[in-house]
């Protein structure tokens, strides 16, 4: 277990190195996936099972092809992404500090939750008791974060649609 | 040392079903190839492969020689190791979901109850949703890699394709876990042995969704417009040559045994031989039953996927994408806010 702990680390943790140390911005993305597997690992490892697949479904499967898509469609390759804003640079470590902040708060009090979740058994992750925290103890913040969901939904329909004008003219 | 504290007996049984699994896939895969061209031929009033062995029973052992002595060519301006990447990715994810499909009941071999199941995981078929949805960086790395232009738009059709259609199919998906309660093949399989009714009965218009989404996966006539020779030469492995191209094409055979086992599995009873009781029987012939049963079933599945593609012309892109965005998808939500209503009036 501890073998396998360390190993998925060092994977997670290269390939997100090798995200942003890649110079083409599709190899960037296979590292990226590469990453999210490492994570599945580790949720696997805390026997969190329905995490671990949907975290593979969702990001490795659906937005990463997205990702995909997107630079293989635009053809971005090595020479053009070369354009260094000194105040994007600026602004991303600023986020990305706080970011680091805010998690390392988060996970202070860490030793004490992993007692608790021992105390749990350790099966949290599996689905059933997964469906009866999301729908019973926490209905509320997962029903609105959908609704969020389907906003985000709408706005992207609404800037994609022609407006009438156009459609008249083709 | 915990490493080495395995089950020893426990890892060698799983391997040795790997093993015969894989070499199962293999081979139905290789004489899909020969039945795919006799029922071709069938239909098209025409003979078929007859000219190697008997009836042409050794055509696709030719066709295999045939792959690995070409000459392999990698094109100089392609991306060396993503051109490689991508027939491996293809061929992998192809060979993983055979992993958690009940092949047969539980039997004694030598004081061991072998378990036909190489893992019987709790989360079950959303391991094969995962996987499936892995299948498609094998096309967009191996099209994107080709540098292309023809094989980089296959590829992106493909994934597209194979997004919109993977919607539909977990929409269908969800109405039957409404029913079954369970996520695990195994279970679900019991189930429809012990209900004495297949899950087809209850869920007619799901199957059909289910079915229609998994030939678009499979990336099968209608639906393999991936490959649309007329509009893109050959397609997303139009670069390949030698074995990389064999893993492409071979790949897919693959993927359409494992998809016609699992809509056996999931809509067809799996193992449950129809109109005989299994618990009467003694383990080995239950085993041998269990078997014809679900390879019956897939080998039919089968033939009805090759019968389609040899009937029905290629769609359109735009009607590809109305079918699965405009029919599917609403049809497969009512579908399943039905099944939702039915299965709590039945609760109450």
């Amino acid at each position: 277990m501890q073998l396998l702990f360390w190993l998925l680390t060092l994977l997670t943790l290269g390939s997100a190195v090798m995200v942003v140390y890649s110079k083409n911005p599709v190899h960037s993305i296979l590292w990226l996936i590469v990453t999210f597997f490492g994570i599945s690992g580790h949720y696997v490892l805390l026997n969190a099972q329905f995490l671990a697949i949907v975290n593979i479904i969702v990001y490795a499967g659906a937005i990463m092809v997205l990702f995909l898509f997107v630079v293989m469609l635009m053809n971005l390759n090595m020479t053009s992404v070369g354009i260094k804003n000194k105040w994007l640079t600026f602004a991303g470590v600023i986020s990305g500090g706080s970011l680091m902040l805010i998690l390392v708060a988060a996970l202070k009090d860490a030793s004490e939750m992993r007692s608790q979740l021992a105390m749990h058994t350790g099966d949290i992750g599996l689905i059933n008791n997964l469906g009866m925290v999301l729908f019973k103890d926490y209905v509320l913040p997962f029903e609105i974060s959908s609704v969020l969901f389907l906003s985000a939904m709408v706005g992207a329909v609404l800037i994609g649609k022609k407006s009438e004008n156009e459609l008249v003219n083709q | 040392m915990t490493l080495l504290a395995f089950d020893w007996a426990f890892t060698i049984e799983k391997a040795i079903l790997i093993a015969i699994i894989i070499s199962i896939s293999l081979v139905v895969a290789m004489y899909a190839t020969y039945a795919e061209r006799k029922i071709a031929g069938f239909i098209q009033d025409r003979v078929g492969p007859n000219r190697a062995g008997p009836f042409g029973i050794l055509q696709p052992l030719a066709d295999g020689i045939k792959l690995f002595f070409k000459e392999e060519v990698t094109p100089n301006p392609s991306n060396k190791f993503l051109f490689i990447l991508g027939p491996s990715l293809a061929m992998l994810t192809a060979m993983m979901t055979s992993a958690i499909i009940p092949w047969g009941g539980k039997i004694e071999l030598g004081g061991r109850m072998v378990d036909l199941q190489v893992a019987d995981i709790n989360i079950g078929i959303l391991y094969i949703f995962g996987v499936v949805s892995l299948g498609v960086y094998g096309m967009m790395v191996g099209g994107w890699a080709s540098n292309n232009k023809y094989s980089l738009m296959a590829a992106l059709r493909g994934a597209s394709q194979a997004i919109s259609y993977e919607l539909a199919m977990g929409l269908a998906l969800i109405a039957l876990l409404m029913l079954t309660g369970s996520l695990s093949l195994r279970t679900i399989t019991d189930q429809q042995i012990h209900n004495n009714w297949w899950n087809i009965v209850y869920q007619p218009l799901g199957f059909l969704i289910f079915f229609i989404c998994s030939l678009a996966e499979c990336n099968r006539a209608p639906f393999d417009l991936p490959e649309a020779e007329s509009e893109l030469n050959m397609g997303y492995h139009q670069e390949y040559s030698s074995m990389k191209l064999g893993f492409f094409l071979f790949a897919e055979y693959i993927n359409m045994f494992i998809s016609c086992t699992v809509i056996a599995t999931l809509y067809l009873g799996g193992y449950d031989m129809p109109f005989v009781d299994e618990s009467q029987l003694s383990g080995i012939t239950a085993l041998i039953v269990g078997l014809l049963a679900l390879f019956g079933k897939t080998f039919l599945l089968i033939f009805v996927f090759m019968w389609i593609r040899w009937t029905l012309p290629r769609f359109r892109y735009d009607q590809l994408m109305n079918l699965g965005w405009k029919g599917l998808i609403p049809l497969a939500l009512i579908n399943m806010v039905l099944t939702g209503a039915i299965v709590l009036f039945m609760m109450k």
